[in-house]
């Protein structure tokens, strides 16, 4: 009794000390840096003291640390109870799952009937949820995706959201070939981006010549920087090569930002041909698509096309990464990925293996950067930046390397949190970063980390996380 | 030639601030083997508590600028020092022995939340400071207004930094925790089991890397008088470019590698482009990498199964 009371004010005890140096380690990070502000509004500078920022952010450390070292001390205890609810509550809701379905229907009766305008809406979240229930989150997430437009036709802005989420998603998906197929860190992904979105915008331009025509040349083109930059570098070990695909990046980036007479420099390229309704033009006109269809003119036809437009060109990643996979190329990247050394005892040529990877890769970044260009209308370096390699490639390692579903989930939670919290511009940034640094600690392999084997015998098993090794490089 | 011996005057004042960036850098990789990508912030965080302590200083009523300098050169060691040691706490120590590529990935986002919080905390615009360290000697002077001259603030940097790699190389030579950081560098595993306190290693490195990334921020600011929360990236990029070049793991490679890419760069700048003068940089990391891998200085590293 009295052990055990001497136990928990020694938890206490150190919780407390843990919380006082975290708070004295706090104060000198935040002393200047928080508790003053470099103010230069009197068009000199001079610092500003902030107190009650700094007694804030020392004071959130303080008890964060606190309760964290509480937690931390019991965490067997709390471990245990908080997986027996979860596993309570599952059970509890498979048990039940005819009940809470028919709930579901009363409820999208109810729905309809109080807002009539909104039965899309409420038929797409039932089939959603169907198709979750019986067939799985795949089928699930594909029968949104193609019911999305249906359901969100009269709210643009969240057509809009949907088609930059896509964009993510194909994105995602291409850099999952380069890292979590192969295991070679990317950090310039945004440049075939770039070079796919540049390169449609000038072909367009110039030639006049239609999407259809002008997306597969911006595929080549990218593939052809992914060569160009791959042939030399993918020698390289792992992180060095990251660093050099950062500098790549960073390379493309300066030349289109000076070589004006081409890309016009940091102004940009404006007015980029619109996708047409494959040679039919979404215009008012005669001949635009609404009137040769017989519908009523409405801008959002484009936006519903443009959905489909890039749900197709994803879904067509994802279905050559998935053919890929059982191909031997698809093979050796994944050996490759594994162990190097072996692969290359088995007689394979591990650089022309990478090289297939990076190039194909960098192709599907090139129809994504066609897309955006066509989608935007304008484009200019600004859109190219490092950052938003980071967060292609936070979407790869939040997903879990590897992982297709993971990605394209992961890339639905990023991107739609970015749109969520717009007004906390440089705060959900921060978030961000911590976010990088928290999946590397406690899941390294990503959200999703079982693998789908892509050779087996008899049955397929999910191997579990603890017997892939991505990214040894 | 006046020109290019001007030029090699500033060239060397700018590859001595890389150079101290690089040697953090190249502690880090040397102990632990991992790119420390959150480290030009972390050169970028020091520039901006130099300022702010800078300001205080002269709020409080310091104004003597060799004492002022003194102070902001201990404040933002000492604070700089802080951060560095508490991302390697936060988002490195929990990763050793996990893969190979989860601690960059880890420092990409400790860069990340070190720029924003920096813009979070002193806003997105440039940060101007008015020349503290002033005046100017002609070295050479050819008659004609063709001079060679040399600032005094250019002298202080390169003294500085000079002093720094000294008493950093008798650190390194000469302490018992030089003895340990170099037991760390050759094998973490044998070192740990015959005594030496790893972790605490590998803290000191990363604390005395970040107070020399403060030294070249202040450096920074004192010589171009403009920062933003920007400026960790690029350097960042070069100095690690310069380790490489140097030979990634060797000390003396680092201050040598920092000064041949601010010598390239500003030759670059004063003879081709200004506009180019970052993918002159950049380009090197690459040739050097693909060329030379191990820099000029560095051991090959032998790679087992």
């Amino acid at each position: 009794m009295s052990a055990s009371s001497a136990g928990k004010s020694s938890v206490v005890m150190h919780a407390l000390k843990d919380a006082l140096i975290a708070g004295i380690v706090a104060f000198g990070l935040f002393v200047l840096l928080l508790g003053f502000l470099a103010d230069d509004t009197l068009g000199k500078l001079r610092p500003l003291p902030r107190p009650v920022l700094l007694a804030a952010a020392v004071g959130i450390v303080f008890v964060g640390r606190f309760l964290i070292s509480l937690i931390y001390y019991n965490a067997a205890a709390l471990r245990v109870l908080l997986g027996e609810l979860f596993v309570a509550a599952f059970a509890l809701a498979k048990r039940f799952r005819f009940v809470l379905l028919a709930l579901m229907i009363v409820l999208a009766f109810v729905w309809i009937y109080r807002v009539p305008d909104d039965w899309p809406l409420v038929a797409t979240i039932i089939i959603t949820i169907l198709f979750a229930v019986w067939l799985g989150l795949t089928p699930a997430l594909l029968a949104l995706a193609v019911l999305f437009p249906v359901a969100f036709y009269s709210n643009p802005y969240y057509l809009g959201i949907a088609i930059i989420i896509l964009t993510y998603v194909m994105l995602g998906w291409g850099l999952n070939i380069v890292v979590g197929l192969a295991g070679l860190l990317d950090l310039g992904y945004v440049a075939f981006y770039a070079v796919g979105a540049y390169s449609y915008a000038i072909i367009a331009q110039a030639y006049g010549w239609s999407f259809w025509v002008c997306l597969p040349l911006a595929g080549l083109f990218a593939a052809f920087f992914g060569v160009l930059l791959g042939f030399p570098v993918l020698r390289l070990r792992g992180d060095y090569l990251a660093i050099v695909t950062l500098a790549f990046g960073e390379i493309v980036r300066i030349v289109l930002l000076n070589w004006i007479s081409l890309t016009n420099g940091p102004n940009g390229i404006g007015s980029i041909p619109r996708a047409s309704f494959f040679g039919i033009p979404f215009t008012a006109d005669d001949d635009g698509f609404a009137a040769r269809f017989g519908f009523e003119f409405d801008p959002t036809h484009r936006t519903v096309f443009l959905f489909y437009l890039i749900l197709a060109l994803a879904l067509i990643t994802n279905w050559v990464t998935i053919r890929l996979r059982k191909l031997p190329v698809g093979r050796a990247w994944e050996a490759l990925r594994e162990d190097e050394i072996a692969v290359r005892s088995l007689g394979i040529n591990p650089t022309n293996t990478k090289l297939t990877a990076f190039a194909i890769g960098a192709m599907f970044g090139g129809f994504a950067g066609a897309f955006f260009a066509t989608r935007q209308g304008f484009i200019s370096p600004d859109s190219f930046t490092f950052p938003e390699s980071a967060l292609i490639l936070a979407i790869v390692v939040l997903g879990g390397m590897g992982s297709q579903i993971g990605v394209a989930i992961a890339a639905i939670v990023m991107t739609a949190s970015f749109e969520l919290f717009r007004e906390f511009e440089q705060f959900r940034l921060v978030i961000f970063g911590f976010a990088m640094v928290g999946i590397m600690i406690w899941r390294p392999r990503g959200l999703i980390s079982s693998r789908e084997p892509s050779v087996y015998l008899k049955e397929r098993k999910t191997i579990s996380a603890e017997h892939v090794a991505e990214g040894h490089g | 030639m006046e020109y290019f011996l001007q030029q090699l005057i500033n060239g060397l004042a700018l590859g001595s601030i890389y150079g101290l960036v690089a040697i953090g850098y190249t502690m880090v990789y040397g102990i632990i083997g991992m790119i420390n990508f959150a480290h030009g912030d972390i050169f970028m965080v020091g520039a901006f508590i130099a300022l702010l302590a800078f300001l205080i200083l002269v709020a409080i009523g310091v104004t003597a600028i060799p004492l002022a300098l003194f102070l902001v050169l201990l404040i933002a060691m000492v604070l700089t020092s802080l951060y560095g040691w508490a991302v390697e706490r936060i988002a490195y120590r929990p990763l050793r022995g996990s893969f190979r590529l989860a601690p960059l990935i880890s420092a990409i986002g400790m860069s990340i939340v070190l720029q924003n919080y920096v813009q979070l905390a002193q806003g997105a615009r440039v940060k101007t400071l008015p020349p503290l360290v002033t005046g100017v000697h002609t070295i050479l002077d050819l008659g004609n207004r063709l001079v060679v001259q040399i600032s005094n603030i250019q002298i202080l940097i390169i003294a500085t930094t000079f002093a720094l790699m000294t008493g950093f190389s008798w650190l390194v030579a000469s302490t018992s925790l030089g003895r340990d950081m170099r037991a760390c560098e050759q094998d973490l595993k044998m070192a740990a089991l015959l005594g030496v306190d790893t972790n605490k290693t590998i803290s000191l490195t990363f604390l005395i890397g970040a107070a020399l990334a403060s030294v070249a921020g202040i450096m920074y600011l004192l010589y171009y008088g403009v920062i933003d929360f920007h400026i960790g990236f690029v350097a960042g990029v070069k100095a690690f470019t310069a380790a490489v070049l140097g030979g990634i793991g060797s000390l003396p490679g680092a201050m040598l590698g920092g000064l041949l890419i601010g010598l390239i760069e500003t030759y670059w700048s004063a003879y081709f482009s200004v506009q180019y003068k970052d993918v002159a940089a950049f380009s090197i990391l690459i040739v050097v990498l693909i060329f030379m891998p191990t820099g000029i200085l560095g051991r090959p590293e032998v790679e087992k199964v």
